[in-house]
């Protein structure tokens, strides 16, 4: 059971690269606008043909 | 009576009806925004939403501003190689169909590349490439299709960048609470187990290295507003809060080095985490609103210029003495000056407060911030913009806002910390001579359970979930400070112009002998050949028939004359019409004469609000009411016959006396709310403790104040008081409770009986029931007032 060492280790790398990433992303405005994006899914035509 | 709905924009088609397409169309700007629609296949737009559309203005000169580089410069994002982009802000933007329409407009001119839409702030990001399309020929596109941009000069000025500090320290607190709480677990069940012990150190060592970032980062807000309050002398909510955090990590921390326990790392973290998110549920920021405008967003960005016969756009800011300024209609003059030419005919309401049109002649000296209404005028500037006298006024110190907020928090911290303190003496007394070895495990214990999460976290989501309910109903204040100012007034003044009456000036009364059918198609006709900004408000809202006219004379300054078969009508000033008006003129009025003998008059745009007088009576019960007016007394029989006899009426106020009342009150020690719309009670809104900006558009503009409502819901105006005092009701009734939590844990500690599994359960337990218990209670109150949540 000493591989739990490595186990905690490894999730923790994970756990915290993925804290890391939310500070990028919400410093990059991400998620300034909680409104539109819910909006937007909704249209049909999302691919111009020209 | 055909109810047919325009296809377009959802008006009731009246008379002129437009019918295309099979659809029918209130008038002909919707017809023609919807063929631009079907030209370019986006008749998508209408499946979204029924009838989103909105009429397009009339095409104007309003944006020829653009046409100075240095304006547009500045209201750009990014300009280089060709290409441009621009933020635009977009009052119009309203639901789903807007948005697509906006995010589809490439297809309505190949050189827009992208558009982007933020629906809360109702802007919408164009990159757009300049060899075929410049940003007045952009804008002008916006407003042929019923989004028409609006553009003032705080556009030009850079935005500060959102403080984000308090979502990095949530997530950092929650981060490490999750995992602590993982981490701690096998630790509440004090078995045995071999195969725990051996890990238990690594657990703890985790638990530790996590609670790390969460005292030094996110809780330091706290440390560092304890110490700023304990330097005043001043034992706010934080002092507790602080004095727990820093308990409960020292004596976990202790525990872990010394292998003695598993210390309270979870508590610790969780603690914090649900303060944050109190902190951060407090805050509710209107994107689409601003509660700083000042006269800047009132004033136009560039005007036209005069020199040798040419006409030049200038911006604002580049306007020098002794330039000779082209002011058309509808525009505002943005600088003291003197009259060279024209008729103006001045709307001095949003600046001085008074409501009737101004004469002026030639030579005649204006003040910046008077709008014209009418044909255009020339004024040679006198001052520049920013030495003008109002403006000068605007600026000033004594303006600033003085915050003296006394909240009901930090008033119960008060007692909270010295009792606190108090019971931990007294423990620690007895326990010194009961036991000497656990006085540190008593008193920590003691300080860790007494920590006043729930307490603190009572105030925010109260007032957090009422500003949320006020918002919804047309009500928006700045923070969650307004409420509880708004609790502690007792002395309300209100503005007239704007405020008691409505500034819309498209509705009207006649006063006079009644007038025949024939006599009212009569003046319709005739108006409709006049321009003049009354004479099309008749036209648009009178029934009557076409009557055929045999001539028509205007004469400027003074009215209008028609000629029909046998009988000559006259429209306009007293003395046009030959009326002899003994009465004090309160409002913009049009006289009507028949064959010379005086019918009547139509008053313009002073009518009191509906209701707004039971509004006064209601709020009379528990505060003193004071009307400003920058008027004449001339409406002051009607307005005392209809308010309570409580009130004081103060008239010709000019907005320097507005602001000297409040004054005078706030020496009497009374706190003051002012109720005003326009630039003339800036100065009074500020320094009230409460100052509310009455809007008739919220998306438009509204002086800087700390609440602004909705004109059409004054009415309503004394259930928001109720819900302001019945949430510090709330938050009084949910210390008690809170307080009954800490009771309980301090029983538990005093004994020296509190292991981590009951901080563990205490603490979550008495803050989840705590803020379900004042979001229920808000939504009950809320629900028995105004009808629904």
């Amino acid at each position: 059971m000493s591989v739990i060492y490595i186990l905690i280790c490894v999730s923790l790398c994970v756990a915290v690269l993925f804290l890391f990433i939310f500070f990028i992303a919400v410093k990059n405005g991400q998620f300034e606008d909680q409104d539109t994006p819910a909006i937007r899914i909704l249209f049909n035509d999302t691919l111009d043909k020209n | 009576m055909n109810t047919k709905k325009c296809y377009h924009c959802g008006d009731i088609a009246q008379e002129n009806i437009v019918v295309y397409d099979d659809k029918q169309f209130c008038c002909n700007g919707c017809k023609i925004v919807y063929e631009i629609f079907k030209d370019n296949d986006l008749t998508a737009f209408y499946d979204f939403e029924k009838n989103a559309g909105s009429t397009p203005i009339k095409s104007t000169n309003k944006y020829s501003f653009l046409n100075n580089t240095s304006v547009v410069s500045s209201l750009l994002d990014f300009q280089e190689d060709g290409l441009e982009i621009v933020t635009l802000h977009i009052p119009k933007i309203h639901c789903s169909s807007c948005v697509w329409v906006l995010e589809h407009l490439q297809k309505l001119h190949t050189s827009i590349v992208n558009s982007r839409v933020h629906f809360s702030k109702k802007t919408v990001q164009i990159t757009y490439k300049t060899a075929n399309l410049s940003l007045i020929q952009l804008v002008n596109l916006l407003a042929n299709i019923g989004y028409e941009p609006y553009i003032s000069l705080e556009n030009g000025e850079k935005k500060k960048a959102k403080n984000k500090q308090h979502i990095y320290k949530l997530t950092v607190a929650g981060f490490a609470f999750g995992n602590t709480m993982f981490l701690s677990f096998p630790d509440y069940f004090n078995q045995p187990d071999i195969w725990l012990a051996h890990y238990q150190p690594l657990f703890r060592l985790l638990m530790f290295l996590f609670s790390l970032p969460v005292v030094f980062y996110a809780a330091n807000d706290y440390f560092i507003s304890a110490y700023k309050g304990l330097r005043k002398n001043i034992l706010n909510i934080d002092v507790p809060i602080s004095i727990g955090v820093f308990v409960l990590f020292f004596r976990s921390s202790y525990e872990f080095f010394t292998h003695t326990g598993q210390g309270y790392f979870d508590s610790l973290s969780g603690l914090i985490f649900f303060l944050l998110l109190g902190k951060l549920f407090q805050q509710k920021t209107y994107d689409f609103l601003s509660f700083e405008r000042d006269f800047k967003s009132y004033f136009p960005i560039a005007v036209t210029k005069s020199i040798n016969n040419t006409e030049l756009i200038v911006p604002v800011n580049e306007i020098k003495v002794d330039d000779i300024l082209i002011i058309r209609n509808e525009e505002v003059i943005p600088m003291d000056g003197e009259i060279v030419n024209g008729t103006p005919l001045l709307d001095y309401s949003f600046v001085t407060g008074e409501a009737n049109l101004i004469h002026k002649k030639i030579g005649d000296k204006v003040f910046a911030g008077a709008k014209q209404q009418g044909t255009s005028i020339y004024v040679k500037a006198t001052k520049t913009v920013n030495q003008s006298y109002l403006t000068k006024l605007w600026s000033q110190n004594s303006y600033q806002k003085t915050s003296k907020l006394h909240t009901v928090t930090d008033a119960i911290s008060q007692y909270f910390t010295l009792g606190l303190l108090f019971i931990t003496l007294c423990a620690a007394i007895y326990w010194f001579w009961v036991d000497k070895t656990q006085v540190m495990n008593v008193v920590t214990s003691i300080l860790i359970v007494a920590c006043p999460c729930a307490l603190a976290l009572s105030a925010p989501f109260t007032f957090g979930n009422v500003l949320r309910i006020l918002g919804k109903q047309g009500f928006y204040l700045k923070n969650s400070g307004v409420i509880e100012n708004i609790a502690n007034v007792n002395t309300i003044f209100f503005d007239k112009t704007g405020t008691l009456t409505t500034r819309n000036k498209q509705k009207f009364l006649y006063k006079g002998t009644p007038l025949t059918y024939q006599e009212i198609s009569m003046i319709k006709s005739l108006v409709k050949n006049s321009n003049h900004p009354l004479s099309r408000t008749l036209f648009k809202n009178l029934r009557g028939d076409n009557l055929k006219i045999n001539s028509f004379k205007e004469i400027e300054g003074q009215g209008i004359e028609g000629v029909f078969g046998n009988n000559i009508l006259k429209i306009g000033s007293a003395k046009f019409t030959n009326t002899n008006n003994l009465d004090i003129e309160t409002e913009s009025r049009v006289y009507i004469s028949l064959n010379n003998l005086p019918k009547g008059y139509y008053s313009f745009g002073s009518q009191y609000r509906l209701g707004i007088f039971d509004v006064l009576k209601k709020l009379s019960k528990k505060n003193r009411i004071n009307i400003l007016s920058g008027d004449n007394n001339a409406s002051q029989e009607f307005l005392k016959k209809q308010s309570s006899e409580i009130t004081n009426f103060y008239f010709q106020q000019s907005p320097q006396d507005k602001l000297n009342h409040i004054k005078k009150c706030q020496e009497n020690n009374q706190y003051v709310m002012m109720v005003g719309d326009g630039l003339n009670d800036a100065g009074a809104l500020l320094q009230s403790e409460v100052g509310i900006a009455v809007a008739e558009d919220i998306n438009v503009f509204s002086p800087a104040s700390d609440a602004i409502i909705d004109a059409s819901k004054l009415e309503i105006l004394p259930l928001f008081f109720k819900l302001c005092t019945s949430s510090i009701l709330i938050v009084k009734i949910s210390f008690t409770l809170s307080i009954l939590y800490n009771l309980t844990g301090l029983y538990f500690a005093a004994l020296g009986l509190l292991t981590p599994l009951i901080a563990a359960i205490l603490m979550p337990l008495s803050s989840i029931s705590i803020v379900l218990f004042v979001t229920i209670a808000t939504n009950l109150t809320s629900k028995h007032l105004f009808g629904k949540v």
